[in-house]
């Protein structure tokens, strides 16, 4: 009963007229963040949280996760009208959206897309409003061992549960983690991996990292690939939607199933790419119109934008609740705690209610306004990805660099985005995954602290992972999802075998 | 390196990336090993020394760039990276922007700005002048207000500012 009354108060807090406005701006931003190629969700809000250091704490967060739903929102914009993905949890949603726009359907898509998304993310907010202080209040009991078991379960299934060869994964993973230890070691105040450089004192920042990775080496992506746009007329108008909307209370199975897969996918930190193609193949899979799939079935964009909401809301669930994010941009969200001098982790439900309350309020409402913005505006965003790209290009890199710039006040930060940007770019092509090297440069530094913390109290054993219940069952998880390729290869081997 | 003789030899063959990836890689895994052992590995009087967490990591991204190293020899018909005409196209965006990153502390982020989307334009774009001008100038002109007059956010100016009195 206390999270109403609080949930309550936090929508006395969002309903301030600032923060409408904060929210408004912050959709409108999103939806063009995820409309233009080279700019995402994460590197999107990375470039605007600098802008929110003067704002108070709720407020920033409601603009930088209203940039979030909005850019969620934006990436199905493009998959349907141009056959290009904006963000890649979109991917999925050209298989069915653009053969649908093809056929002159197209109103009738994006009503889909747009509505599963928000039925999506309102089912990932309602899951977060009924358990997120539930963990957040056993995660209370946290010591560093239990604390660091949590970060290695959650690096370690993007290790096992990721679709990238897992030494790929390991090494990008690490990589961030190397990053992180750059600069003065938090715990003995020593300078550490610097090399005499005066630059690298405070080492790497993780904002700098994202806008490099996901939007200099996005922009490098896109030039090799020679987009040339050719889009589908909307044709969106009430009467569409309002007939849309009559037809998908049909589709509740199909919608279900991918909120489920699409919340377990953004808590398990896989994220909302793989959760979008997880629900559209298995939609496929149990549709009965399945065969039909790929050629503009309806079914096939909102299990696909569902599933990708939900993930996408979910993630927030343990960057709350254990201060661990779920995906880059829950990990930029966290960042931004830190520098807002908020401690992310169960502490905020206690000390800062107002702000997580506020959050999880403005999530609601932010989908809903959203929904409405995008729904409304689709012509004027389909406008602006009718702009060349020779045009977007110079002026998105001159946006990243003044958002790498602004983060500490240094220009040598640009010249590190820069280099981010061509190692994302290679990464990227040789298939290393990116989404590890930021968490472990964002966590690497609470990591290291916990891990260190527990090896003192144990004077050094590692047997204190293992030292009760609680931690030793998060350890052995861990393992498990560290090993599941291999665990689910014997499991299938067994029963061919006993078939 | 033989790999471009099963190869059109239109591009560098994905393979070679690979291997030059995973190479440097562990180079960057050494240099963490390096400098954790300057400042320490063992058990210190504040317990794990600074090197000892980094150490472990660097050992980490040696061994598994060596898998992955392993891993992109023994592919065959690896297709190619990509064809040297992308490449172009890739540094056509990397060169001038490094030019632009490093150019920008002297003549301040506006100036810089507005002569990196000119050169675009023009140069890639083959835009007429007066569409270039208007763009080159105006989105700079835009992120001035945003930033320096509605968030308060300063960024670096150069002399031609300076000249303005701004």
């Amino acid at each position: 009963m206390e999270e109403i009354v609080n949930l309550f108060h936090g929508f006395a807090v969002v309903i301030q007229p600032f923060n409408l406005m904060v929210m408004v701006v912050g959709i409108l931003l999103g939806v063009i963040i995820g409309v233009l190629p080279g700019l995402g969700g994460a590197n999107g809000v990375a470039i605007l949280l600098p802008l929110t250091f003067s704002m108070s704490p709720t407020s920033a967060i409601i603009m930088l996760s209203c940039i979030y739903w909005g850019a969620l929102f934006g990436g199905a914009i493009t998959s349907i009208l141009f056959n290009i993905p904006g963000e890649p949890w979109s991917v999925a949603t050209t298989f069915d959206g653009h053969p649908m726009a093809q056929q002159g359907k197209a109103g009738e898509a994006l009503t889909a897309a747009f509505t599963s998304s928000f039925v999506g993310a309102l089912f990932a907010v309602i899951v977060i409003t009924l358990v997120a202080p539930l963990v957040a209040r056993f995660a209370l009991q946290f010591g560093p061992a239990e604390k660091f078991a949590v970060f290695f379960l959650a690096f370690c299934s993007f290790i096992g549960m990721g679709k990238e060869p897992p030494f790929k994964t390991i090494v990008s993973m690490m990589i961030g983690f190397a990053l992180a230890a750059v600069g003065l070691d938090s715990v003995t105040g020593q300078l550490r991996l610097t090399f005499g450089f005066s630059e690298m004192l405070n080492g790497f920042d993780f904002l700098i990292a994202v806008i490099g990775l996901f939007g200099i080496g996005e922009i490098l992506l896109t030039m090799e690939e020679g987009l040339s746009f050719k889009g589908r007329a909307t044709g969106i108008n009430p009467k569409i939607v309002w007939q849309t909307w009559k037809e998908l209370p049909r589709y509740w199975m199909v919608s279900l199933r991918s909120c489920l897969i699409g919340c377990w996918m953004g808590i398990s930190p896989a994220g909302a790419t793989p959760a979008s193609f997880m629900s559209y193949g298995i939609a496929k899979r149990i549709s009965k119109r399945g065969h039909n799939f790929g050629k503009g079935e309806i079914e096939g964009v909102i299990a696909p934008e569902t599933a990708a909401h939900a993930a996408g809301t979910a993630a927030l669930l343990p960057m709350l609740s254990l201060g661990v994010p779920g995906s880059p941009t829950a990990a930029v969200l966290l960042g931004g705690l830190l520098i807002w001098g908020l401690q992310p982790g169960p502490l905020l439900f206690v000390e800062q209610k107002e702000f997580v309350w506020g959050l999880i309020a403005s999530m609601y409402l932010g989908n809903l306004v959203g929904l409405i913005v995008v729904l409304t505006c689709v012509p004027l965003f389909a406008a602006i990805l009718r702009i060349p790209f020779s045009i977007i290009a110079p002026v998105i890199l001159v946006v990243c660099a003044i958002g790498a710039f602004t983060v500490h006040n240094s220009t040598f930060d640009v010249i590190m985005m820069l280099v981010f940007g061509i190692a994302g770019y290679a990464l990227k092509k040789c298939n290393y995954p990116l989404a590890p090297m930021v968490l472990a440069i964002v966590l690497g530094d609470k990591a290291e602290e916990a891990f260190r913390q527990s090896l003192l109290g144990s004077q050094g054993s590692l047997g204190i992972f293992f030292s009760n219940g609680l931690v030793g069952s998060i350890m052995v998880l861990g393992l498990v999802a560290l090993f599941w390729p291999m665990i689910s290869d014997g499991f299938a081997r067994l029963r061919t075998k006993s078939a | 390196m033989n790999d471009t003789t099963h190869q059109s030899g239109d591009g560098p063959s994905h393979r070679t990336v690979e291997i030059g990836l995973a190479a440097f890689m562990a180079l960057l895994g050494a240099i963490t090993v390096a400098g954790s052992l300057q400042v320490g590995i063992g058990w210190g009087a504040e317990g794990p020394r600074s090197g000892f967490f980094p150490f472990y990591i660097g050992i980490a991204i040696i061994l598994s760039s060596a898998v992955n190293m392993v891993h992109a020899f023994a592919t065959k018909a690896a297709p190619r990276f990509a064809e040297w005409s992308q490449l172009r196209q890739v540094m056509a965006v990397v060169i001038p922007t490094t030019v632009y990153v490093f150019v920008l502390p002297y003549t301040g982020i506006y100036l810089a700005s507005v002569v990196m989307i000119g050169v675009f334009m023009l140069w890639l774009g083959k835009y007429k002048l007066p569409l270039t001008a208007a763009v080159s100038l105006g989105v700079p002109l835009a992120l001035y207000f945003m930033f320096e007059k509605w968030f308060l956010v300063p960024l670096p100016k150069g002399p031609i500012e300076d000249f303005l009195g701004l």
